[in-house]
């Protein structure tokens, strides 16, 4: 029969290819090399450039600072002192307004498809990466919008005169003044050492934005391909200088939903997945592991003080009291993290234990309202950022009991969110009312908490959204970074936080913990206590041999006072 | 037949006139300047704006903003995406394959699973298999896409670990984007891993391919069933019983056959719903595909990649409309007249 032939020669066929690809399937030997010597990372969102200098984005800085690049200097894990990096030593003069850097000789940038180089790292790499910054009149100074926001933020322009090549190997700073966290700054995520030869050999191309894009630089891996929204593919660099690198592959797998990570990981499609949820199931697993760091973070809820009736420090005192702030630890940050009392966290050296603690009292909101003329209520926009963030595990449930806190003192309170590139664009241009957002330190000088945060010259940059500017404030930020005596820049910074509490231009909500949830078989701390993650000590290992219990934070930050001079 | 291609074509082509007016029309019902949701360019520069003002006529009457707004699209000018700031014909070009890919998947699960069971329940007509084959059929056509999703993850992906839960392939493998069909990058790719590579996109495409499946394999089972019961009555079959034929020679000689060709229409029929079905596991798998990327647009507000996004999807569906009504004509001399 010739029908009853097709079919029998089509399920012989059908059978022959199932079974066909299940021996491919079994010959497990390579693709157990390609999974052992790769990594895939579920990370949070889409960073927007490859540029650390032009941002200031906890998520950007993840996927870009410590995979791609390196600084002069960086801070030890141990103790956040400051330690060399492509700057084997650095000096400084006595009046602390010179500092010179003498550079290591073995530096290699990338060698990538879109890109060369044909010489090693040198001071002209440094003078390119600063002078961009720096010297508004520079060729690459305004490619990719001329922004530079921590730099801004910390007056980066007035502090340093000039940067100056004194031979291949040297190069010199010259401050304007002394300031005590200079080497902290270019200790951080942002100070990052790009190539001059590369963008000597993209202006001639005439193709200068590929310089923040297609990134070259020194770190342990380079970038291979990037889809927004989708992934970041890194290739190991071979010639790290640092140390030899065991990971081939990594792979950033772009999954802004924390739900579908979780799912990610039980099914083992992640190896890493940043700010896990359902804590306790990680623990419990035994293939996975959770780590903790404490890291160094507030999450707030901040008010637009341009809009009305948010103008009016009364209408914001009396949300201060009509919010259940103890709730919302308990819920949003499972009992993780410590009520933040004010800007600072209490491990930072410049914290002073008086600020009072805020009264949860709609009594007392009811009366605020009242004296300040809104007793029937009124109607205001809450921005809630779509990401998690350490300092905001779910901003969009935390702005719901917000929501549920003010209907009790005649508050109707709208939840407006976007895609964070969008939410971050849309909030610089000043739409909202008010936002949960955060803030993660760079370094460990305090200062990085009220520079970036409150500043009148923040307001333009990227992190004040609060639009708060009072020239008291400036001030006192000033007089501390000018000294370096401790006991006197405590005092200047008690009373810049006394400033705070009384105008309240942001209510902190809580200092927290970051956590990471991975496999069992990746090894090597990839968590840091401050600025980005790092992958350059990461490994994989064939089977894991038993199976930690407990949380184990990998690093503490002990001693603050150390690093801050 | 000529009657019949020249009366499509005519439908096709006022559907899609009908279908750009809507599309044009939304640049005018969307909050914002109508040039920016045409174009998409939020932070032109005046001069920008003024050559795009040219380009799309903003100025000059509707009419010859429609005309233009049409001249756009056939250049391949679907205006920049307002949130990732990349061409939204790109974007679809990248896209569309991928979900082709996964409906097509679907389509050919639900018919080898559809078919034949809807063909057996017909001959066993009244007994139990018949009405085993119903039961499941109403089951599968009343469990919600979504749920069954979550589902489908959560027992395959998380609890047994068989299949993966999300994406079409392991992002481990670097298979370079040559024709957007995933299986097709893969055979021409030259990655050392090309077989590892084949088998895990085939794990991949499993769960969202069966879950978007099913509802349509229960409309294919009771489609077959009364497709089959109605040509097992004709006369024919009669006759060919009466001539002595064997039971299994009436079924795979004429029954199937003439069974066959009913089908055809209602499987082009079943392709809408199966694309807004995959639209819907797109999002639960994260899986690239068209319909993840509208449904991600429209929570950001982004008008030109809703636009240009609907307009290219229900082309699409309209375009299967129209080659399985030909398929069908071709297929069944006695269609071409209706």
């Amino acid at each position: 029969m010739k029908l009853k032939d097709i079919f029998n020669t089509l399920i012989k066929q059908t059978l022959f290819i199932v079974i066909g690809l299940n021996l491919c399937a079994c010959n497990y030997d390579d693709e157990n090399s390609i999974h052992t010597k790769s990594l895939v990372y579920c990370s949070e969102g889409t960073p927007e450039t490859f540029n650390p200098q032009l941002v200031t984005s906890g998520t950007t800085i993840d996927a870009t600072s410590k995979q791609l690049y390196n600084r002069l200097i960086g801070f030890s894990p141990k103790d956040n002192s400051i330690v060399p990096s492509i700057a084997k030593s650095w000096h400084i003069t006595r009046d602390e307004k010179m500092i010179t850097f003498y550079l290591r000789k073995d530096v290699q940038f990338h060698h990538t498809d879109y890109f060369t180089p044909t010489r090693n790292l040198n001071a002209d790499d440094v003078l390119f990466s600063f002078n961009r910054i720096l010297n508004k009149n520079h060729p690459y100074h305004f490619v990719s919008g001329g922004k530079y926001p921590f730099f801004q933020t910390v007056k980066f322009k007035s502090l340093v005169n000039y940067v100056e090549k004194i031979n291949d190997y040297t190069i010199r700073f010259k401050l304007n003044h002394p300031d005590s966290s200079f080497l902290t700054n270019l200790a951080t995520d942002f100070s990052v050492i790009l190539s001059a030869e590369y963008a000597d050999f993209l202006a001639k191309n005439n193709n200068k934005a590929f310089i923040d894009s297609h990134p070259i630089g020194t770190g342990p891996f380079k970038l291979k391909d990037f889809r927004s929204g989708s992934f970041i593919r890194f290739y190991r660099n071979e010639n790290y200088w640092q140390h030899s690198v065991q990971l081939d592959q990594l792979v950033f797998d772009i999954t802004p939903l924390n739900t579908s990570r979780l799912t990610k990981l039980l099914a083992k499609e992640c190896d890493v997945i940043s700010y896990p949820i359902a804590h306790n199931k990680i623990v419990q697993h035994k293939d996975f592991n959770l780590d903790s760091v404490t890291s160094f973070n507030v999450g707030y809820l901040g008010f637009n003080v341009t809009s009305p009736p948010f103008d009016n420090i009364l209408v914001r005192k009396a949300i201060s009291h009509a919010i259940n702030f103890q709730a919302i630890i308990n819920i949003i940050y499972s009992d993780q993290a410590q009520l933040a009392k004010s800007l600072l966290p209490e491990s930072s050296w410049a914290h002073t234990d008086n600020s009072a603690e805020r009264e949860y009292s709609l009594k007392l909101a009811k009366s605020l309202m009242k004296i300040a003329g809104f007793s029937e209520g009124f109607t205001m926009d809450l921005w809630a950022m779509p990401i998690q963030r350490s300092y905001n595990p779910n901003a969009l449930k935390m702005a719901k009991l917000i929501q549920q806190d003010l209907k009790h003192i005649g508050i109707k309170v709208n939840i407006i969110s976007y895609e964070w590139n969008t939410f971050l664009r849309r909030l610089s241009l000043g739409e909202h009312d008010a936002v949960l957002l955060g803030w993660s330190a760079d370094h460990p000088d305090p200062d990085n908490f009220f520079t970036p945060l409150l500043s009148c010259a923040a307001r333009f940059t990227s992190g004040n959204r609060t639009f708060w500017c009072n020239k008291e404030y400036d001030k006192l930020l000033a007089k501390a970074l000018a000294t370096t005596n401790l006991k006197q820049r405590k005092e200047y910074y008690a009373k810049a936080l006394a400033i705070v509490n009384d105008e309240l231009p942001l209510i902190p909500i809580a200092h927290s913990k970051r956590y990471q949830a991975r496999i069992n078989t990746v090894k090597g701390i990839i968590l840091q206590p401050f600025g980005g993650i790092d992958f350059s000590n990461a490994t994989k290992v064939e089977k894991v041999p038993q199976k930690q219990t407990s949380i184990k934070p990998l690093t503490r930050v002990k001693t603050i006072t150390k690093s801050a001079h | 037949m000529l009657m019949f291609t020249l009366r499509r074509l005519s439908l096709f082509f006022f559907t899609m006139v009908l279908l750009s007016i809507l599309s044009f029309s939304l640049s005018y019902f969307f909050p914002g300047d109508i040039l920016i949701n045409l174009s998409g360019e939020v932070n032109a520069s005046p001069e920008r704006l003024a050559i795009l003002a040219d380009q799309y006529k903003t100025n000059g009457s509707i009419l010859n903003q429609y005309i233009h707004y049409i001249i756009q699209i056939f250049n391949g000018n679907l205006g920049l995406s307002l949130s990732s700031k990349l061409p939204n014909s790109s974007e679809i070009a990248n896209l569309l394959p991928a979900t082709i890919e996964l409906s097509l998947s679907a389509l050919i699960i639900a018919m080898f699973i559809g078919i034949p069971l809807g063909f057996i329940a017909a001959i066993f007509h009244r007994r139990q298999i018949d009405n085993f084959i119903l039961s499941f059929a109403i089951i599968g056509y009343s469990i919600p896409v979504f749920w069954l999703g979550l589902f489908v993850i959560l027992i395959f992906s998380i609890q047994l670990g068989w299949f993966p839960s999300a994406g079409n392939i392991s992002l481990l493998f670097e298979i370079k984007q040559l024709t957007g069909f995933m299986f097709l990058d893969i055979l021409f790719s030259s990655s050392p891993y090309k077989w590892q590579a084949f088998t895990n996109a085939l794990t991949h495409i499993i769960l969202p391919a069966s879950v978007i499946a099913l509802a349509p394999a229960t409309v294919f089972i009771r489609l077959a069933r009364s497709a089959m019961m109605e040509v097992l009555d004709t006369s024919y079959i009669q006759a060919a019983k009466t001539k002595g034929l064997t039971f299994s020679q009436i079924i795979y000689r004429h029954a199937i056959r003439n069974a066959l060709i009913k089908m055809v229409r209602h499987i082009g029929l079943q392709f809408a719903n199966l694309v807004t079905f995959a639209m819907i596991t797109e999002v639960i798998f994260s899986w690239p595909g068209l319909g993840r990327w509208l449904i991600v647009s429209i929570y950001q507000r982004d008008y030109t990649a809703i636009q240009s996004g609907l307009l290219v999807l229900s082309s699409f569906i309209f375009i299967v409309h129209i080659i399985t009504d030909f398929i069908y004509a071709a297929l069944n001399p006695l269609a071409r007249d209706n």
